[in-house]
């Protein structure tokens, strides 16, 4: 499935590419598909970051459904006030 | 720096202490006394946590030397309330949500009292004013200005069903 | 366990009302007890002394005269702060933020503490700690920080997020593009293009109570520490990493705490007493003075920003960019990229780039500060959209709700858009009575948007079921504004029973399991989750207990209003039973009665506001005055409408101030010449109108009762929304932030 990548910082770990093709049905499996595709994020996801998932965001729940045709987006990890 | 002996009055009790002459009267009486409901905002006078009474009079504690206390009626919010009755302004400060963190208003309370016990109904504008020496970062002051009015008017529903008995 | 925590759109009994707060009475009466109001028996004081430059390199330090005044107990430098954060840079710098390693970072950092028998002797101490300093360049403005030229204050700081890394260090810590569509080909075809720079001045949260803790540690590795604090596990973690210590072992209670706003969602002192404790083998009480708040903790970017808007004839925003430069302070942090993703999240843009580039400077590390970042992109974009406006000659309200994000959006940030308020908080911004107020002479009305994402994370309540059915409620995100109140209303409304029998409290870190800070807006909306899902576990196993009572299959059990009933015409004799009867039995049912939960709390439901202002300007002195002020918010939906209207209320007062008045000030020295409530100046009752709140219900469809955040965004819009109003009301468009009384008449003037 296609990932977006919102953020240039992000997207440097991908070799600069905008959206990156994943397999998985959940959060974990996202990541872990991410970083053995792009090693370069296996520091990113240990520091923290967040995926949309059809509009909703995930920051530390990695058990959360993926389900198909979902729009997938990675961002930032965010902290408030 | 010399120690000193302190007899005063806190909220209607005879209380003596001693300290050293440089210290605050908030230190002394959060310290010494144990009465920790005067807060310290910033310990120069600018953000009336610590607003106490002294002899009828609102002060910030923390620019008032402990022994100045010596021979003193003090007041803090300790002493608002009449037995298990609190004072009206205690009640709309609860009802009317005029607190969020809580850390500004026993310093409003007593600010808000010598206001009120000065003039019963004061306007607005006159409210804002007499209370522009506590800050609080919370609220916006909205529901503490609320409270103060509602606080006041039944206050002078109290009085007026004195004054007719 | 994955939970279902959908919205069911039920209706509710005492959601909503207006009851009053738990913990009013000790507020009321001064029995709350604070940070700085805790002792413990044979307690030292602890003092810092604290770095008068801004920059400097630590030659030598000689602590053995102080060592020797009777009454000190322990000394603390970095000597005795190992690293053991095992690489991880983001811990160091909190540690070397505690106490500084080597070099002086910013005027008030800390660089030895003492720990002494009272407070004349810790000072005492202090004097005689002999530091000899090499002073070092120094640089405080973002924009002269960023300059070839500028002194590097970190050599290990290679710019990230640029292709290739710069091989030499700089103090641009990061690089961050983010956005959508081709802007360059969108600003080719807008009829008006619209550029403008923008300055927003250092802030503090503010928060009328210092830091504060009481620290105990034995040399066996346990230890106790009461604190003032957003996030108590948080601030366990943290002291326990930095110091080597075992979590479990170090318990954290918080006390009530005097304001946070972000501010207490960061360790300062609370590492170092607990080592000074820990080495003096005594309980150690900190209390920051305002002084140290001011110059060591908290505060928000100092930023500069730039941006260009292209619109349509027909005043449809084509293309919009904007490149955001926020000063981190001494230490990296993630400050630019959130203000770059939250700048035009408020717009539906086909064509949009956001680039933001965190800077180090010789200022405090950064603290996140109630929506953190967005206000000051939203004053620069607020701004720039106002002129957007004016120059395709439409009202402002209307141009915006032309172009503001919908449902379905693709926003500026990569997400698309589920159910959201701006749309409705514009129109009701639109038709507002506010909008039809005569103004007089010298004022002007402005209005502003402003978004926030809100988070959940990391959370578990416990619902324990008295004997006679009064219920105590245990969580663990601390109350800042009224928690205990709306979370108590969400077990009572689950329970069925009224919201006196309910009481909540906030659980010390042994006796709940983790929770993240009360940070992100997310108090109400996580801890609400918790507190739903362990209430409806604590309702199964009532029916449970109701089953055995009744000796039937638990199947043929069911609740309604606080009482169980057993269904089926068999069954149809049982009367049924309340909550109060099944805890009077329980002993006899299997024991106590209570219900847990422990998840992430994620799908925070973004949220948008709208507010209004009118000011009055007057031309003689710049000074500016708030006539009238509404905020318009999505709540999704308010528990306790009070505390709603409280944290609108209260955000809107911050950002006034932000907008009018505060401001960091560094001398050419460096030095911070304001550290006091006298001369950085937070607004006072008299400088304020009341701040009329409108909240509107867009239920969050990700949590069972519609809840959004609600503590953040009302702080975003209001710098951008007086600014607008100030250009209303004189012809003036400002574009430094705080538009103080001095920045006004310069203005004024040179207008002339
Ligand atoms: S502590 Fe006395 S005025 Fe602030
Ligand atoms: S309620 Fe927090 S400072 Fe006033």
């Amino acid at each position: 499935m296609r990932v977006e990548i919102a953020t240039s910082n992000l997207r440097a770990a991908a070799d600069g590419c905008s959206h990156v093709h994943l397999e998985a049905t959940n959060i974990r499996g996202l990541y872990a598909d991410l970083v053995r595709q792009y090693p370069a994020f296996e520091k990113l996801v240990r520091k923290g970051i967040a995926v949309a998932i059809n509009g909703r965001i995930f920051q530390d729940d990695w058990t959360a459904p993926i389900p198909a045709d979902a729009e997938l987006v990675l961002l930032p990890y965010i902290e408030g006030g | 720096m010399s120690t000193s002996t302190v007899s005063t009055t806190i909220n209607g009790d005879a209380v003596q202490f001693a300290c050293p002459t440089d210290e605050s009267l908030l230190d002394a009486i959060r310290n010494r006394v144990g009465l920790t409901g005067v807060k310290e905002g910033c310990g120069t006078g600018d953000c009336g946590a610590c607003s106490i009474t002294m002899d009828g009079r609102l002060v910030c504690s923390c620019l008032v030397l402990g022994v100045e206390a010596n021979g003193r009626a003090i007041e803090t919010v300790e002493g608002m309330a009449d037995g298990d009755q609190l004072h009206p302004l205690q009640e709309k400060f609860i009802e009317h949500a005029a607190l969020q963190c809580g850390i500004c208003t026993p310093g409003f309370l007593i600010a808000a009292r010598v206001l009120l016990e000065r003039n019963p109904d004061p306007t607005e504008k006159e409210i804002r004013y007499a209370l522009a020496g506590n800050l609080c970062r919370c609220t916006g002051y909205d529901k503490i200005v609320r409270a103060v009015q509602a606080a006041a008017k039944e206050m002078r529903k109290a009085s007026k069903k004195r004054t007719r008995k | 366990m994955r939970q279902d925590t959908k919205f069911t759109n039920q209706n509710f009994r005492v959601i909503g009302s207006r009851v009053n707060r738990p913990d009013g009475m000790d507020k009321v009466t001064g029995r709350a007890r604070y940070g700085a109001d805790y002792d413990a028996p044979g307690q030292l004081v602890g003092l810092f002394l604290r770095s008068p430059h801004a920059h400097a390199r630590i030659v030598s330090m000689d602590i053995s005269r102080a060592e020797k005044l009777a009454g000190v107990k322990a000394i603390i430098t970095a000597d005795d702060l190992p690293d053991l954060t095992n690489g991880n840079r983001e811990m160091l710098d909190i540690l070397e933020n505690s106490m500084a390693r080597g070099r002086a970072l910013y005027d008030g950092h800390a660089v030895a503490a003492v720990a002494a028998s009272d407070v004349k002797t810790a000072r005492k101490a202090l004097k005689l700690i002999k530091v000899e300093y090499e002073q070092l360049p120094h640089v405080t403005d973002v924009d002269e920080a960023m300059q070839p030229d500028a002194p590097v204050i970190h050599d290990w700081i290679f710019t990230q997020g640029v292709n290739p890394t710069p091989k030499k260090p700089s103090n641009v810590c990061n690089r961050t593009e983010m956005g959508h569509g081709d802007v360059d080909a969108g600003f080719a075809r807008a009829a008006h293009i619209i550029e403008k720079s923008y300055k927003t001045e250092q802030t503090h949260q503010g928060y009328i109570e210092p830091h504060a803790c009481v620290a105990s540690m034995g040399p066996d590795g346990s230890g106790e520490l009461w604190v003032t604090t957003q996030g108590h596990f948080a601030y366990r973690n943290v002291c326990a990493e930095l110091l080597g210590l075992d979590i479990a072992k170090l318990k954290v209670t918080s006390s009530e705490i005097g304001g946070g706003f972000g501010g207490k969602t960061h360790v300062w002192a609370e590492p170092i007493a607990l080592a000074l404790s820990r080495k003096a083998n005594r309980p150690v009480k900190v209390v920051m003075t305002r002084d140290e708040v001011f110059r060591a903790t908290g505060p928000a970017s100092s930023t500069s920003i730039d941006v260009k808007i292209g619109v349509t004839k027909k005043g449809r925003i084509i293309a919009a960019s904007a490149e955001l430069r926020y000063a981190d302070g001494a230490f990296p942090g993630p400050w630019a990229i959130l203000g770059a993703m939250t700048s035009f999240a408020c717009y539906d843009l086909k064509n949009v780039k956001t680039v933001g580039y965190d800077v180090i400077c010789n200022r405090p590390k950064v603290a996140a500060y109630r929506a953190p970042s967005a206000p000051m992109a939203a004053f620069a974009i607020e701004s720039t959209v106002d002129l957007a406006a004016a120059a395709v000659g439409m009202d402002a309200v209307d141009f915006r709700i032309k172009n503001a994000a919908k449902k379905g959006t693709l926003s500026s940030y990569g997400v698309t858009y589920g159910p959201i308020g701006i749309g409705p908080t514009l129109d009701a911004a639109k038709n507002h009575p506010h909008m039809k107020a005569k103004l007089k002479k010298n004022q002007g009305r402005g209005m502003a948007c402003g978004f926030w994402f809100n988070f959940g994370g990391q959370t578990c309540s416990t619902i324990n079921i008295a004997a006679d059915g009064t219920v105590n409620l245990s969580v663990g995100t601390i109350d800042v504004g009224g928690s205990r109140a709306s979370l108590s209303l969400i077990a009572a409304e689950e329970l069925g029973i009224p919201y006196e029998h309910v009481k909540a409290s906030v659980a010390d870190t042994a006796s709940l399991g983790h929770n993240d800070m009360t940070d992100g807006s997310r108090g109400t909306f996580s801890s609400g989750m918790a507190t739903i899902v362990a209430a409806r576990r604590a309702i199964e196993v009532m029916k449970e207990r109701a089953a055995a009572m009744w000796d039937i299959p638990v199947d043929k059990v069911d609740w309604k209003d606080g009482h169980a009933v057993a269904k089926g015409k068999k069954n149809s004799k049982l009367a049924p039973l309340s909550l109060k009867e099944i805890a009077e039995n329980s002993p006899n049912t299997g024991g106590p009665i209570a219900g847990h939960n422990e998840f992430v709390a994620d799908g925070a439901g973004v949220s948008f506001a709208s507010h209004l202002c009118d000011v009055e300007v007057d031309p003689e002195t710049g000074a500016t005055r708030i006539v009238r002020y509404t905020v318009i918010q999505d709540a999704g939906k308010a528990i306790h409408p009070d505390y709603v209207e409280g944290q609108f209320q209260g955000g809107a007062a911050q950002g006034i101030g932000w907008a009018l008045n505060e401001e960091y000030i560094y001398g050419e020295d460096g030095r911070l010449q304001n550290p006091g409530f006298l001369d950085y100046r937070i607004p006072v009752c008299s400088d304020l109108p009341f701040i009329d709140t409108q909240i509107l219900e867009i239920p969050n469809p990700d949590h069972p009762y519609g809840v959004r955040g609600v503590g953040e965004t009302s702080i975003v819009p209001p710098l951008a929304a007086i600014g607008n109003a100030i250009s209303n009301a004189v012809g003036l468009r400002m574009t430094h932030v705080p538009m103080s009384p001095p920045r006004i008449l310069a203005a004024l003037e040179a207008g002339e």
